[in-house]
């Protein structure tokens, strides 16, 4: 949390995870619990009455959750079947059973008891490894809030009252209270909790409105009716905003409505400089589901796929069956488009149980990505397997991650042989011309890109770490992530040395981090020759826009003066300039937020935020 | 009567929340008493918690057992829900 210098402005950084600006007024929704207390019962009589007003709450709850089932507004029907389970949690053993026992047993009463059964079920949840089972917790907890609700008389909460539009306050949103939102009244959604899969984010993204989650306080810093400007883009969420800064994101607001309804309408249209010279634009993905989103925002094709979602979603590791199928349906989908899938970039003790977890003083530099995989070459083939088996299915490439010289390659890629020849005598079919190549984000890498260049078919520079191990920042540490520079003069001529190094040997070289997808990086990376960016599918049509507006001669001329310059922060100002000149109709997109930085109050804010652009 | 079959889960998100309602929800439609077992954790097959709790990805081998009268005709049709994969497309 940053607080701003004029007063009472607060602003929040949280997940931005559906896109537009909104302002408006808070509607907080309660979610004070309802006191418990403890009643020893006495006499059999008093435990029969105890049994019964237990299930008349039970049969009241399931009476509402129909309610809302029928009154669900046709945009959000398919989810549905959440308040179906909710149905079903109800007459569940572990919920209706288990309380019913307690009150028998115990002789408490039914408040009492039902908590215990949530306690019960809570402690067994946690012990469960997969993620997405162990939050469906919140389902048996927002039935039993419903229940306790219905046995203290409270009234339900309603949202269908809602009669100004506003901007829904939560802790999280459950199923219910979005079916019986009035969602025409609805501008965005803001929660302390939650994730790019969270229930708040699914719903924005269907119905469109912006949404922030993984605010952590918000609930308690705002009121109902308190004045909130919320970008769902960048994740920001500001509180109490005075006159100058909505009239700021009013205007930016407008800027984005016109921007998203013209440029994505021509995201399609290839990135081709005035003068005639193509750069292929290619997409970031993290899950197969974010194939849509970079089909509908002008993706030629998918620069990176990172693989490690299927590694971290439990403590089992996945087999090979799972894992083809993911990357067969990706590759499918986008054929004949190209698709350049990663080998795993994590280290072992992220995800996987069967190794011993040494605690690690320095993960950034320790046993992960190749290194991991060259060690673990089960875990490393069993992903292959999978890689090669999906190639047959479109155009598959393979990028081997955090290559930090040639002998890693070298034994990369005969471990790759091997698998080959295993599938050759198991009569599997691969693309038997798969082309492999390394992702340059080692420095040292860079040092020896002619070497490796003769060994792989492509480079791809993830510059989110070659600018953190060639500077030496940890930009997660917050006294010196304002010295992560992508400007910084030694990056710049690392990028171009690896771009001559792939030239020389006639291999295509990419870059995918978030450099790539940054507006102002764009005529630099042009100018270098780069071949082919791969980005976050939102920043796509931007960046099009931008590469369609200028020349390849302009941006080579443009380039030649910035390295003559010897600072970070003169590169910066410099570009700006540059930038603005080029393309002065995308002032407010490229500029977006970053005006503050220009005049230096608020150095380095863009890359220091939050961000899915890791790579 | 009772009848024993192992069942594998073939649908990509294995035997996440909507799937595990399927279960229940046919359940509901016999008379006959169901247990999942997965390795040495056995459930209530008419229970979603339960079920959820055996934490399921695709590929993972249950051994389901229906007790009862209609154990028969009850084994047939959760068969047919497993291989269908639960209705899912995937």
């Amino acid at each position: 949390m940053t607080e701003n210098g004029t007063g009472n402005i607060k602003k929040l950084q949280g997940i931005g995870v559906s896109p537009g600006i909104i302002i408006g007024k808070a509607r907080v929704i309660d979610r004070s619990r309802v006191k418990i207390l403890y009643q020893y019962l006495i006499g059999e009589r008093q435990i029969e009455r105890e049994v019964d007003r237990f299930e008349e709450a039970l049969e009241a709850a399931k009476a509402q959750i129909n309610d809302l089932k029928n009154r669900m507004p046709d945009q959000i029907k398919e989810h549905s079947f959440i308040l179906d389970t909710h149905l079903m949690i109800i007459d569940d053993s572990m919920f209706r059973g288990a309380t019913i026992d307690t009150i028998l047993e115990e002789r408490i009463n039914a408040e009492w008891a039902l908590k215990k059964s949530l306690q019960q079920i809570e402690s067994i949840f946690d012990q469960i490894d997969d993620q997405y089972i162990k939050e469906r917790i919140v389902d048996v907890e927002y039935v039993a809030e419903r229940v306790l609700r219905n046995l203290a008389g409270k009234e339900q909460e309603s949202l269908s009252e809602i009669n100004e539009r506003v901007i829904i306050v939560a802790h999280e949103l459950s199923p219910a209270d979005t079916s019986s939102m009035n969602i025409g009244k609805i501008m965005g959604f803001i929660t302390d909790a939650g994730g790019r899969t969270s229930h708040a984010a699914i719903i924005a993204q269907s119905l469109k409105i912006p949404a922030v989650v993984g605010l952590e306080s918000i609930t308690r810093e705002v009121r109902d009716g308190t004045l909130l400007i919320v970008d769902g883009k960048r994740g920001e969420v500001l509180i109490d905003p005075d006159d100058d800064l909505i009239i700021q994101y009013q205007e930016r607001q407008l800027a984005h409505e016109r921007f998203e309804s013209t440029i994505v309408r021509m995201s399609h249209l290839p990135a081709e400089t005035t003068d005639g010279h193509r750069i292929a634009v290619m997409a970031n993905i993290e899950f197969l589901e974010d194939v849509t989103a970079a089909k509908d925002h002008g993706a030629e094709g998918i620069g990176l796929y990172r693989t490690e979602y299927h590694y971290l979603r439990s403590h089992e590791l996945p087999i090979e069956e799972e894992l083809f199928e993911d990357y067969k349906e990706v590759v499918e989908i986008m054929a004949p488009a190209p698709v350049t899938l990663r080998s795993l970039d994590l280290g072992g003790d992220r995800f996987y149980s069967g190794v011993a977890p040494t605690k690690e003083t320095n993960p950034a530099l320790g046993l992960r990505a190749i290194r991991f995989c060259l060690q673990e070459p089960k875990i490393f083939r069993i992903q292959l397997r999978a890689i090669l088996r999906a190639s047959i299915y479109g155009n598959t490439q393979l990028m081997f991650p955090m290559i930090s010289g040639l002998q890693e390659l070298l034994d990369a890629r005969g471990i790759l042989e091997d698998v080959k020849g295993e599938l050759d005598k198991e009569g599997l079919a691969y693309d038997k011309n798969i082309k492999v190549g390394i992702m340059i984000e080692v420095p040292s890498a860079v040092a020896v890109a002619d070497i490796l260049a003769r060994h792989a078919d492509f480079f791809s520079i993830g510059t989110n770490d070659l600018i953190q191990y060639a500077l030496a920042i940890d930009r997660i540490n917050e006294h010196v992530a304002f010295m992560y520079q992508p400007f910084h003069p030694a990056i710049l001529r690392m990028i171009q040395q690896v771009v001559a190094a792939g030239k020389k040997a006639g291999i295509k070289v990419a870059l995918c981090g978030e450099m790539a997808g940054d507006p102002l990086c764009a005529t630099l990376l042009l100018g270098m020759g780069i071949d082919e960016l791969s980005l976050n599918s939102w920043s796509i049509p931007v960046i099009k826009k931008i590469i369609r507006s200028i020349s390849m001669k302009g941006a080579k001329a443009n380039l030649r003066d910035i390295l003559r310059l010897d600072t970070a922060s003169k590169v910066r100002e410099r570009i700006i300039g540059k930038v603005r000149a080029l393309v002065p109709d995308l002032e407010e997109e490229v500029f977006y937020g970053r005006l503050d930085d220009a005049s230096g109050s608020n150095k380095s804010l863009e890359f220091t935020e939050k961000s899915s652009g890791e790579s | 009567m009772e009848l024993v079959k192992k069942l594998t889960i073939t649908n990509e998100l294995g035997l996440h929340a909507r799937a595990a309602a399927k279960i229940v929800a046919l359940g509901a439609q016999y008379d006959s008493k169901l247990v999942l077992r997965k390795g040495n954790h056995e459930v209530d097959g008419s229970s979603i918690l339960s079920i959820l709790t055996l934490a399921c990805p695709k590929g993972t081998e249950l051994e389901a057992r229906a007790i009862g009268e209609d154990a028969e005709v009850f084994m047939e049709a959760l068969s047919d829900l497993f291989a269908h994969n639960f209705g899912e497309t995937k």
